[in-house]
């Protein structure tokens, strides 16, 4: 049982729930209290011990449910002995069914198992077989085939051949039943080793995947990869929020706080050897992105704005502009709508057009320059193309003057900047911080920067 | 059998808290059985007002031991959880003690000798007849252990989980003019949170963890007939499958148990005796607390009760 409880620790590590050795201890002494014979207390008490979120507890059920649900060969009761040695398998088995008994001796202990139809021998079999082709150490899909071998060298299969080929020649009824048999075998091999692949490579795959997300190019991202670079932004902005979004106190050494003061030192009769300063709030981050979204920055632009929108929990005061001819404030369309239909909205008001960077600035000295305060980090993201249109740098001058920082983000690489229509360098000269910013990667550090200034 | 006893004795932890009218779901069960057994603090987190602090009210009812809450808050430090010294006691004390401090030193020839004197006697006025002890050494200084509810965890600040770290896993403090002080019969510990903020993963690795959810329908309605028991069947099936109804839709804040029991109470205290839209209608401020949800949830209202009143026929 020890074992399969090792076994099953990595596959709960497999899908993301984190297993220290402590809280494997702790699921050990609590499966010792409650026993193995409940499934369902069984299940309550992992789930208690080892997963520490209510997303950690989902994961981890499915992840009981898939590993202590085996496989069988032929229509069986669900509840097999898996932690027993199968040293039954060497007993005649003549004895359990009466009338099919005419199993000559001189057969491999496979063999016989097979005949004797013994579910729960031949699953003991399978689990202890797995157990020494080391199946838990099974990383791609592509290694099922070896696995499956593997599984089945161990098993005996070559003593198997041996007996089927004498078989053939001795009894042809039997050896028909045999092969019969080991087809149903090869096949309850193959379900193992899928369930051990979908137990125990879910990581390193899922890793993988991410990885390479994270590190593509934004605005080349294929139409079905979409929905998980989607999930991949929800992940980032969790991960900062989690990271951001207690206030923080920060000292601010220079003001003595004389009640505080006064009482941590009642001990040395008032005299002050210990000081306590007063502490201050940092400022609430508050966020003005301004979004091109014209057709060749506008997949860039999208995954921007989820994730601007995603944070909402650390940043109280987020507007959102998008602009390609002309600008307009897209705020509420994101709230009040999911990711698609946000985008294809904002898109048939201003996306699509060819990009204005003048006329969009002058839109927003209009209308909006009142939402910025020194407290305010503006972002703008975009190629600054300009289409060789006036660039209106001194509005750009003045946003930057009345905000606290003022960020530009740029999907181009640093070698394009400044060639043909872009506008990069002019505007730089007025910016805090500028920085490339084309891979998912890139997005989640620009932004983790900017809510970090506010901590 | 060990097996045997293991589920025997998680129903005796769930009829033990329903005497205490607590319906626990048998997970609630395993976790408060668990805590026993392997002395591990409990860490309870899901929505307001599933019944997170009434289990541990429940605990300590059922076991008849003391209850000692520690309400969290941003700002809370040791020594308004822990202990603190009594600075007035003690500087009383040397005031009217101050003769005989004379008295002691005047033995003294030089100032070496004095200084030795006093340090003899120095140690009087840091021991335990100064230490004020609150609720975290309080709770391990019940003899017959206790119930320590650390409430609200997640309002309190990152600083403070570390000092419980020393609570929860050795069950002991270390006071530094004292030394250490230890659990006469360790106290069974329920932290809850509302997972305000994502606690820290060295006291989650320290606690089991319970989440507790909004409960089904059958152990709803238990839950209900238990604390209002003057509700008939039909209405508490009515009023237990409406407010499932309402759960469905996406609002503000989700009415919780308690939110259910207030229900079942004002509508026994109107004397319903069925689900209508008009006392729905006005009542419905008892199960949502924003005028936004309640605009939201009105104009369902009769399709919920409708939906409440044919599962009812079916369950």
């Amino acid at each position: 049982m020890r074992e399969n409880l090792h076994r099953f620790f990595r596959a709960a590590r497999g899908v993301g729930v984190h297993v220290s050795p402590a809280e494997s201890i702790d699921a050990m002494r609590a499966v010792a209290q409650v026993g193995i014979s409940d499934r369902a207390v069984l299940r309550d008490a992992l789930l208690l011990t080892l997963a520490k979120s209510k997303d950690e507890k989902l994961a981890l059920g499915d992840c009981f449910d898939l590993f202590f649900s085996q496989p069988e060969p032929r229509q069986d009761q669900p509840e097999t002995d898996n932690d027993d040695t199968p040293q039954d398998a060497d007993q005649p088995p003549s004895s359990s069914d009466g009338g099919e008994s005419q199993s000559p001796e001189g057969l491999g202990a496979l063999a016989q198992m097979l005949l004797s139809q013994d579910r729960n021998a031949i699953a003991a079999a399978i689990a202890s077989a797995s157990g020494a082709a080391s199946l838990s150490d099974i990383r791609y899909s592509t290694q099922r085939g070896i696995f499956s071998s593997r599984i089945l060298d161990a098993m005996g299969l070559q003593r198997l051949r041996d007996d089927l080929d004498e078989l053939t020649a001795t009894n042809p009824a039997l050896a028909e039943r045999l092969r019969a048999a080991l087809d149903a075998l090869r096949e309850a091999v193959r379900d193992t080793v899928s369930q051990g692949l979908a137990l125990y490579a879910r990581e390193e795959a899922e890793n993988l995947r991410n990885e390479i997300l994270r590190n593509a190019p934004l605005a080349r991202i294929e139409r079905r990869q979409v929905a998980e670079m989607r999930s991949l932004i929800r992940q980032i902005a969790r991960r900062l929020r989690e990271r951001y979004s207690k206030p923080r106190k920060r000292q601010r050494r220079g003001h003595l706080d004389v009640r505080r003061t006064l009482r941590r030192n009642a001990a040395w009769g008032g005299v002050p050897f210990l000081t306590a300063w007063k502490r201050k709030h940092r400022d609430r981050p508050k966020i003005v992105a301004l979004c091109d979204v014209s057709g060749s920055v506008a997949q860039v632009s999208d995954f921007f704005l989820l994730l601007i929108h995603s944070l909402h929990e650390v940043v109280d005061d987020v507007r959102s502009f998008a602009f390609s001819s002309h600008l307009i404030e897209v705020s509420e369309i994101l709230e009040s709508n999911s990711p698609e239909e946000a985008m294809s909205e904002i898109m048939s008001k201003v996306g699509f057009g060819s990009s204005d960077y003048g006329s969009s600035l002058v839109d927003f000295e209009k209308e909006f320059m009142s939402t910025l305060t020194p407290q305010t980090t503006v972002i703008v993201l975009g190629d600054a193309r300009s289409n060789n249109l006036d660039p209106r740098a001194d509005i750009l001058r003045r946003i930057s003057d009345r905000s606290k920082r003022l960020v530009w983000l740029n999907p181009e690489g640093r070698l394009a900047w400044g060639f043909g229509d872009s506008e990069m360098p002019r505007y730089a000269t007025f910016c805090s911080v500028v920085r490339q910013c084309a891979t998912a990667q890139q997005l989640e550090r620009a932004v983790s920067d900017i809510v970090a200034t506010y901590q | 059998m060990a097996d045997q006893k293991a589920s025997t004795s998680i129903e005796a932890v769930e009829n033990g808290l329903a005497a205490q009218g607590y319906i626990a779901s048998r997970q609630i069960a395993t976790a408060v059985y668990l805590s026993q057994q392997i002395e591990k603090p409990i860490l309870v987190e899901g929505p307001a007002g599933v019944g997170k602090t009434e289990l541990a009210k429940a605990i300590a009812a059922w076991r008849g031991m003391k209850m000692i809450r520690l309400q969290c808050y941003e700002g809370l430090d040791e020594a308004k959880a822990l202990y603190e010294w009594k600075y007035a006691k003690q500087l009383l004390y040397t005031q009217i003690l101050k003769d005989k401090l004379g008295e002691v030193l005047g033995g003294a020839q030089t100032l070496h000798a004095a200084l030795d004197q006093l340090h003899d006697f120095g140690d009087v006025f840091f021991s335990k007849e100064f230490v004020e002890p609150r609720p975290l050494l309080q709770a391990l200084e019940q003899p017959g252990g206790c119930v320590l509810l650390i409430d609200e965890i997640d309002k309190s600040d990152a600083e403070f989980e570390s000092l419980l770290l020393e609570i929860l896993s050795d069950f002991q403090v270390t006071i530094p003019e004292l030394g250490t002080v230890s659990a006469i019969t360790p106290p069974t510990v329920i932290l809850t949170s509302n997972s305000e903020r994502d606690l820290g993963d060295a006291l989650k690795r320290r606690c089991l963890h319970l989440h507790i959810g909004f409960p089904e329908q059958r152990l709803e309605e238990r839950i209900v007939e238990s604390r209002v028991p003057g509700i008939s069947q039909t209405l508490r099936r009515q009023m237990v499958g409406f407010i499932h109804e309402i759960r469905s839709l996406d609002l503000k804040k989700l009415p919780s148990v308690s939110e259910t029991i207030d229900w079942a109470r004002v509508l026994v205290l109107l004397q319903a005796s069925e689900l209508d839209t008009e006392i729905v209608k006005d009542t419905l401020n008892v199960l949502l607390k924003y005028e936004a949800d309640i605009e939201a949830a009105t104009p369902q209202v009769t399709t919920f009760i409708a939906k409440a009143a044919r599962s009812n026929v079916f369950g």
